[in-house]
């Protein structure tokens, strides 16, 4: 079975909506997860808070934030099994990111050991 | 305490100490010495006691017997002279001097240097079971055969190939060092879940013999709390799981030893006592930065000990359970998890989620497919009771199954 990683990709949660909004998303978000672990298809994930968020570019400039002309960021990830990108994006469309217009889940593989060039 | 209940009861709570302390005395190489004068130093006293009457304290005349048999032991064979006094402290001062410490502290040290021992991991988990059974709960050959529900030869061949794999890997009985001890620790949890788990869901019909495994798998447990090499909080959090699931023990049967499902159960027969004592070793769990297994498991049983359905408690238990998922995966769970998603969110919401569960060989899992599709699609819920029906392997569940079928 091959690895995915599901990249959230949506906009400071903390600016656009109330802390109960934040809660129910909170929820439908670990409800989601849940069910991609209860089929045994769940690897790890992790939430990126925005907070305290760098860029450092060429020359080793530092900038606050990553978030450039795009309003939408890397808010987190999780890394899922499945058999094909088929399935891994039919996970995807579950997850409660999408919601959001503008937001987007991107699917990538990961690279196996034996596969990195 | 008559004399005919005197000597099982003695054997119970002293072979194994015996046993573990001479053990930990000759190296893990000569376990069975260590049986053997154990079950020795019994049988003088079956011999002697009902001609001579009982000892004003029995089980300092077991003490006394047992070390005399040990020295005796150690005098007599030259082999075992050669072999091991060698290993043995203060041979230097003679065997007279040997001390055989049968010391409160000794015993319980060299009961838990035994259990980290017994669960090595070059030994199945199994056996390591067996063995704990055997040597750190004192249990006869039969009771082990009849608590894992199989025979004598299996066991007995199970414990001596386990035996004969500690000794050829040299496994030391002592405390592993600290930069070992959490990784050690895991495996030794897991076996004591384990053993707590086939008294707790075990088929066999003895129930004082079910009963036993738990609270020998407890009694270990609480070893482990109580002594400072292993108090840690993952501890605590197994030690409360347990509590929690012994106070349902006298619920979860009636009078045929027929299973009562959790909701069907009278809560007064709760064990009160046992529930607080979960929530108190729960709260010194929550003292460490690592959310364990076992934590999550205390606190999914802490949240089933208030029996009014409420949708605080179902959403913790849901969350509990998607977290637990992310911990380690198992198909009791997912379905559980399932079952905690209908209270939480609906009916509609989990036959989707379980549909994708896909658990084709699974009994339960068309149970909770019935559950779900009861008074939504009552044919489909009979359709999935049946299949569930036809899946089934014990008594208990097809009756339990049954009965569903019957109501529908």
């Amino acid at each position: 079975m091959k690895e995915f990683i599901l990249i959230f990709r949506h906009e400071d949660g903390h600016k656009v909506a109330s802390p109960e909004q934040i809660q129910i998303w909170m929820k439908q978000t670990m409800d989601w997860v849940g069910g991609i672990a209860a089929q045994n298809k769940f690897v790890e994930g992790n939430g990126l808070p925005f907070d305290d968020s760098r860029v450092v570019w060429h020359n080793n400039v530092v900038t606050n934030g990553p978030f450039g002309d795009i309003k939408e960021t890397i808010g987190g990830y999780i890394i899922v099994k499945a058999n094909s990108v088929d399935e891994a994006v039919e996970f995807a469309k579950g997850s409660p990111v999408l919601q959001g217009d503008g937001n987007s889940v991107e699917v990538r593989q990961i690279a196996q050991r034996d596969s990195i060039h | 305490m008559k004399q005919p209940e005197l000597i099982p009861h003695l054997f119970r709570t002293e072979f194994r100490k015996i046993t573990a302390v001479l053990c930990k005395l000759f190296g893990i190489a000569h376990i069975e010495i260590a049986e053997d004068i154990a079950s020795e130093t019994f049988l003088r006293a079956i011999e002697t006691w009902p001609y001579k009457g009982i000892p004003e304290n029995p089980t300092a005349w077991l003490y006394t017997v047992a070390k005399n048999k040990a020295k005796n032991y150690i005098r007599r064979d030259q082999v075992f002279t050669g072999k091991i006094a060698s290993q043995i402290k203060h041979t230097l001062s003679g065997i007279e001097e040997i001390e055989i410490d049968l010391s409160e502290q000794n015993i319980t040290d060299s009961q838990l240097q035994m259990l980290f021992t017994i669960c090595h991991p070059s030994i199945s988990t199994e056996a390591q079971i067996g063995l704990a059974l055997r040597i750190l709960c004192g249990f006869g050959i039969d009771e082990i055969a009849n608590a894992l529900l199989t025979n004598k030869e299996t066991i007995n061949k199970r414990l001596f190939r386990a035996k004969d794999k500690l000794r050829t890997e040299k496994v030391k009985i002592e405390f592993p060092g600290a930069a070992e001890i959490n990784k050690r620790l895991e495996t030794v949890l897991t076996t004591l879940y384990l053993l707590f788990n086939e008294g707790y869901y075990s088929e066999s019909r003895d129930t004082v013999l079910r009963e036993d495994l738990c609270l020998e798998a407890m009694r270990l447990t609480y070893l482990l709390a109580e002594n400072e090499h292993t108090s840690k909080p993952v501890v605590y959090a197994l030690l409360s799981l347990m509590c929690f699931q012994s106070s349902r023990f006298e619920a979860r049967k009636n009078a045929n030893g027929e299973m009562i499902l959790y909701q069907d159960q009278d809560e007064t027969l709760w064990d009160q006592e046992l529930i607080s004592k979960g929530m108190y070793f729960l709260n010194i769990s929550a003292q460490g930065d690592k959310i364990s297994k076992y934590h999550l498991e205390a606190s999914i049983a802490y949240w089933h000990t208030i029996k009014e359905d409420t949708h605080e408690k179902w959403e913790n238990i849901l969350q509990l359970f998607n977290q637990l998922l992310q911990i380690e995966y198992s198909p009791i769970a997912a379905l559980n998890r399932t079952y905690a998603l209908s209270k939480a969110n609906g009916k509609a919401a989990a036959i989707i989620e379980a549909e994708k569960l896909g658990l084709t060989d699974n009994h339960f899992y068309f149970t909770l497919l019935g559950e779900l599709y009861k008074g939504i699609d009552d044919d489909k819920a009979r359709k999935n009771f049946q299949k569930a029906l036809s899946l089934a392997k014990t008594q208990t569940d097809k009756q339990t199954i049954q009965k569903k079928i019957d109501i529908l």
